[in-house]
Order: C-alpha cells, then structure tokens, then sequence
C-alpha cells in the first residue's frame, strides 16, 4: 500500500513538472532555467506545509511521491553545470544560490504556515 | 500544447518519474535516517542521480545517433527527475538548522550541492571520453 502511495504521488508531480517546465520555459528568451526554478521552489513549499500533517500516508503520498517527484536535484545541477560550461557563470551562480535561497525561504515559509494553522 | 503528441511524452515521464520515486522511497527504507541525524541517504541519492544523468543527457545529446525520442523524457526527466528531490534537500536543511545544530545544516546544504555539482560534471566527463573512445573505434 505505501508503495503505491509513492507511485501515485509521482505519477502527477513528474509530469506536473515537465508541464509546469514546458510552459514557463515558453513564456521567456532568457539563459536561466526559470522552469526548473519554478517547480523547486512550489515543491519545497508544500513539503514544508506538509510538517503539519500527520498522517504517515499523506507523507507518502504528498510528500515522498508528488514534492519527491515535483521537485528535482539532478535536473537543477545539469543546468547549472550548463550554463556553467557555455561561458554563463554569472546565471549559473545566480542558479544555485536564488535556488537554494528561494527553496529553503519557501520550506521555511510552508512549515511556519503549517504552524500557524496548527 | 499540441495533446495527441505530447501525451506519449507525459505518460513515460510519470512512468520514469514513478520508477525513480520508488527508488529514492526504498533508499529510504533500506538506510533510513533517525531523526536529527545527518540524511546521508538523500545525499547519496541526489548525487548519484545527478551522476546518472550527467551521463545519460552526453549519451541522448551529444552523439551523432539520435536516440529514440521517448527515452530522455523517461530516463532523465522521468527517472532521474523522480529519484533526486530538492524539497526533501531543503526541508532536512531547515530541519538541521532549526534543531539548533546550524554548522550540521550548512554542512548539509553545501554539501548536497558539491557533491550534486561534482556528480554532475563526472558523469558528464566520463561520457564524452566513453563517446570519444567508441568514435575513435567505429
């Protein structure tokens, strides 16, 4: 059961971040990965209104499968090391540190939230 | 968004985006992290999806046989995408860093990001001398 609560959750936040990426990407000319940005940041968020949930299978569920697979590390580094590699170093330090400023802003901003209404 | 083309394209994400949250939850279960230690196991997962796909985008992008379409959508933004996890990153950091344990929590997230960034670029490196290498062969 908790396997499938896993799967379940993955099966939206994957295709909810290609989309999400897909889209934003579209909608803008410039180097940095705004996409990618853009899912990292709502998905760290919600991770962190999660702290306010107990329910074991809505942390499976919410958390594990759909920030889990809403969110990515590996997408985010590849990028970095792109621009890094394509002469952008500028957009790729930009990358990394308004990445993990604006992630751990947003976990921190969803846990407090879930404290609150807690 | 054109649907009808799009739609195969969706479907082998969630397919690769489930195998690799599956993946990263039975990390979790084989090496779990007690509460307030370092979460060795995320780490470990996010630099070696970042490893993977390092040489999975030389080996989709930089060859000179194009791949089949439907395989970077499944194995790098499916798989790879649902494997690591920059929200869970995130929120062990806060966690660590709210836990009153703040050089442990700037530990963690620079180390997650060096080592995301060195797996990256090994993997990355390593495919375009293996690529070389079979050229050279061919």
């Amino acid at each position: 059961m908790n396997w499938l609560l896993v799967v379940a959750g993955a099966v939206v936040g994957a295709p909810l971040r290609y989309l999400t990426d897909r889209a934003v990407q579209a909608r803008h000319d410039s180097v940095f990965p705004w996409g990618t940005f853009v899912v990292n940041v709502v998905g760290s968020f919600v991770l962190g209104l999660l702290t306010g949930v107990t329910s074991a299978q809505a942390h499976l569920l919410l958390g594990t499968g759909l920030c889990g697979a809403l969110t990515t590390y590996s997408t985010f580094s590849y990028e970095t090391f792109r621009l890094y590699e394509n002469g952008a170093k500028g957009f790729a330090a930009l990358n990394v540190t308004g990445s993990l400023a604006a992630g751990l802003a947003a976990v921190w901003l969803g846990v407090e939230t879930a404290a609150g209404l807690g | 968004m054109r649907l009808r083309k799009e739609l195969p394209v969706v479907a082998v994400v969630a397919a690769g985006g489930a195998l690799g949250a599956v993946a990263r939850y039975a990390a979790s279960l084989a090496w779990p992290t007690p509460a307030g230690a370092f979460p060795w196991t995320i780490l470990t997962v996010n630099a070696s999806g970042c490893a993977v796909l390092g040489v999975l985008m030389v080996l989709l992008t930089e060859t000179t046989t194009a791949p089949h379409p439907l395989l970077r959508p499944f194995l790098g933004t499916g798989f790879c995408g649902g494997f690591t996890t920059f929200s869970t990153a995130n929120l062990d950091t806060q966690s660590l860093l709210s836990a009153g344990d703040p050089t442990r929590g700037l530990l963690y997230l620079g180390g997650t990001l060096l080592t995301a960034l060195a797996a990256v670029a090994a993997g990355v490196t390593a495919a375009r001398a293996l690529v070389r290498a079979r050229g050279r062969h061919a």
